[in-house]
């Protein structure tokens, strides 16, 4: 064949969490990836593009699932995304050493009108097992094609391709071994058929549509009741009279499966204790667990200051002085204002805040391994019985946790609890989480307020905020939320040894996001504060600015910040919480040299109302983006105006009551 | 209907009489048991038998210290449950008198 460029194939991507899907999409397509969301969905939608030769694979990857049903949004999407988007193949990636849990998502795969490509990943971890796996025998009892996989150490994924480009250019000849109902319940799934005939909406494939129904599915039942609202009648009493179909037909897969695996795999019988099960005496022990957890903690915190704060002294020093003072120079020529705007109000300010990428990267970074090894679920497993005292449960943990990264994949984060009060208690704690923006505040201003003590303090405010969360989440749970406990059902995955690769896509992306930011938003409002804080006259202390700043004195006297500065730098944290930083560099002003900005409020402050000032900054409402994303979540303005109050009214009592109670100490 | 409680279809196995079933969070850590019933609506069913929870299936109790989540071997893989879910979960074990 002359060499030309071949139609592009789409291939979706499938598979149950934990069995490396997210490692063979990243292998293949790099950073040729794009993340966005599934359209009208907050579920992370990531595609990419795999070029090779004369090929452009498109690869669509499905949100990780265990079946096909309509548990849950995850599932939702991947099936409706398979059919009615028509990919030309799916391939399924399978954990090689759990072969029978993994192959239930192939057996509702297979039913659907499309070619399947099943990916036996993690065969190393199956060999080290000694679980030997039979690739050919398993592709000729299932009738579709089964490709090994290291996809860890990349071996594998280009035979992987080939298979898809083969059955995607000849989808007729694809006759799977399909996973048949037991005899009992096949005249009742064929009336069911019989009855829905012609009358489903295209493109759902009638067959499957009768099988879903039979198992009880809430997304088809609603479907089929609105395009068939007679045969419905008639079906709904049938299936009132088979309940009991659901466990039978998935009863019906895993004996399919049985005979799929059976002449495939070789077991050794009750195998030695694996790595995972002993690392997970200490991990999942009620004492030790927590001790680990803990103690992770603190090693994140040790190493973010050990490694991230002579980065940011350097880039405040090293990188952002010298600029101001280089575009002084270029400068000198323009009219004041342009000068003063892009010196003082974006070098200053957003400039700033650029510094706190090494702390973002290293928090992220550290995230990333402990996700990427396997460990996060078991902090979810540890915590799971303290959730409890909210009435929430150990997936709640997840999200709290990724908010110490940042709050908006946090609130976003909560999809995974399924029950919509554990969510919303969920999201309304998790702006408690301090993120990165707030420890990099604390990180930038706690040396310079308390020298030595620094780092206890800086334990002290997170450990405050955690207290605060708790003592908000047993309230509200009493006295908003009475109902019942959602069900805690979560796979431990098998640990295992970090992909640089997955890891460092997910850094490069969060950086991406903050560097987003802060040549966005931060830059707009660094300019707008600037010219709030020169206008009308020019003059800092009788500007705009330092009017709202006065007008807010006040409150901010019963906290010890006497100066409107302050104040004005906590609104500003609404914006982002970097802001504050970027507001006290415009007010104080950056230009100083050898005398850091820290170093200066230092000496405006007293020790109490310095301290005043952290535990509000770290306690004070939602970032305008955390908002954003709570609003959308929660899709209630009602929601998002309690959860702003809520936050309003506990940073300000914690803030007066620190100031007075260091007050009393002596400080 | 919110309960859909449904007895072992399988006949592998001689069938249990009902006082030999015991939840799966009176086991302890290492007990071995088989999964005979799931009690828990179809919601909780159908996530649960996702994951290899059916009756018939094999599972092992690998942690469980008193108030707090269950940790089982199913199907070669981990799952932790919490002490509810664990409740719902009705096994026999083999050799017990």
């Amino acid at each position: 064949m002359s060499k030309q460029t071949r139609r592009p194939i789409t291939v979706a991507l499938a598979g149950q969490p934990n069995v490396g899907k997210s490692t063979v999409f990243n292998m293949l397509t790099g950073l040729n990836q794009h993340v966005g969301n599934w359209p009208g969905k907050t579920i992370e939608q990531k595609s990419g593009e795999y070029r090779r030769n004369d090929r452009v694979v498109c690869l669509m990857d499905l949100p990780g699932t265990y079946s096909l049903s309509a548990n849950s949004e995850e599932e939702r999407i991947a099936r409706n995304f398979i059919i009615r988007q028509k990919p030309d193949v799916v391939v399924v990636i399978v954990n090689a050493a759990a072969l029978e849990r993994n192959l239930y998502l192939v057996a509702e795969m297979l039913m659907l009108p499309l070619p399947v490509v099943v990916g036996l990943n993690m065969m190393d971890v199956a060999n080290g097992q000694g679980v030997q796996v039979e690739p050919h025998v398993l592709e000729a009892t299932l009738g579709a094609p089964v490709v090994p996989l290291v996809a860890s150490k990349n071996q594998g994924l280009g035979e992987l391709i080939d298979a898809a480009e083969r059955v995607a250019e000849n989808p007729a000849l694809f006759s799977p071994n399909r996973p048949a109902i037991r005899p009992e319940h096949q005249p009742i799934l064929e009336q069911i058929h019989a009855l829905i005939a012609g009358q489903v909406p295209p493109p759902y494939p009638e067959d499957w549509v009768a099988l879903k129904l039979l198992e009880g599915d809430t997304e088809i039942a609603a479907m089929i009741q609105q395009a068939a609202p007679q045969a419905w009648e008639h079906v709904h009493l049938l299936l009132m009279q088979h309940e009991d179909a659901y466990l039978d037909i998935a009863g019906g897969r895993y004996e399919w499966i049985g005979r799929m695996v059976r002449a495939a795999v070789v077991r050794p019988r009750a195998g030695a204790l694996t790595l995972t099960d002993r690392l997970d005496k200490i991990a999942t022990h009620p004492l030790a667990g927590l001790a680990l957890l803990l103690g992770i903690f603190a090693f994140v915190f040790w190493l973010t200051y050990t490694l991230a704060t002579p980065l940011v002294d350097w880039l405040d020093a090293g990188v952002i002085s010298p600029l101001a003072e280089a575009a002084e120079i270029v400068l000198a020529a323009t009219p004041a204002w342009l000068s003063g705007l892009i010196i003082d109000g974006i070098i200053g300010g957003a400039g700033t805040v650029l510094t706190f990428l090494p702390i973002l990267l290293i928090f992220f970074a550290v995230l990333g391994v402990l996700e990427d090894v396997g460990y996060l679920a078991r902090a979810a497993y540890v915590m799971d019985r303290f959730m409890h005292w909210m009435g929430l449960h150990g997936k709640s943990f997840l999200p709290l946790f990724l908010g110490f990264g940042c709050n908006v994949p946090a609130v976003m984060g909560t999809r995974i609890l399924e029950d919509r009060r554990a969510r919303l208690l969920t999201i309304l704690l998790a702006p408690l989480v301090p993120c990165t923006a707030r420890l990099a505040v604390v990180a930038f201003l706690a040396p310079a307020f308390f020298g030595k003590a620094a780092a206890l303090v800086s334990w002290g405010l997170v450990a405050g905020n955690i207290l605060l969360l708790v003592f908000l989440g047993i309230v509200l749970n009493r006295l908003v939320f009475k109902g019942a406990r959602s069900a805690f059902i979560m796979e431990m995955p098998l640990y295992h040894l970090p992909n640089l690769r997955t890891i460092g896509l997910f850094v490069w992306h969060n950086a991406l996001a903050f560097l987003r930011k802060a040549g966005s938003i931060i830059v707009v409002f660094s300019a707008l504060i600037w010219v709030l804080s020169v206008l009308p006259g020019g003059d800092i202390h009788h500007s705009l600015l330092a009017t709202l700043g006065r007008w807010l004195g006040p409150i901010g006297r019963l906290m010890g910040l006497t100066d409107w500065r302050m104040m004005v730098a906590l609104l500003s944290s609404f914006i982002a919480k970097e802001n504050t930083i970027a507001a006290l560099g415009i007010l104080y002003g950056t230009n100083a040299g050898e005398i850091g900005l820290a170093t200066r409020l230092a000496a405006t402050l007293t020790p109490a109302a310095a301290l005043a000032f952290l535990v509000v900054q770290m306690t004070f409402i939602p970032c305008v983006a955390t908002m954003a994303v709570i609003k959308q979540e929660t899709a209630s303005w009602k929601w998002t105006a309690v959860s702003v109050g809520l936050l309003l009214l506990l940073s300000f009592l914690a803030g007066v009551s620190t100031y007075r109670l260091s007050h009393l100490i002596g400080w | 209907m919110s309960k859909a409680e449904t007895e072992s279809p399988s006949s592998a196995t001689s069938a249990p009489t009902e006082h030999s079933l015991r939840a799966l969070s009176e086991l302890e850590a290492g007990q071995q048991g088989i999964v005979r019933l799931l009690s828990g609506g179809k919601e909780f069913t159908s996530r649960v038998s996702a994951l290899g929870f059916i009756p018939g299936t094999e599972i092992t109790v690998l942690e469980n210290y008193g108030r707090g989540p269950v940790l089982v071997a199913v199907l070669e893989t981990r799952v932790a449950l919490g002490r509810g879910e664990a409740n719902k979960v009705q096994v026999e074990v083999p050799n017990e008198a």
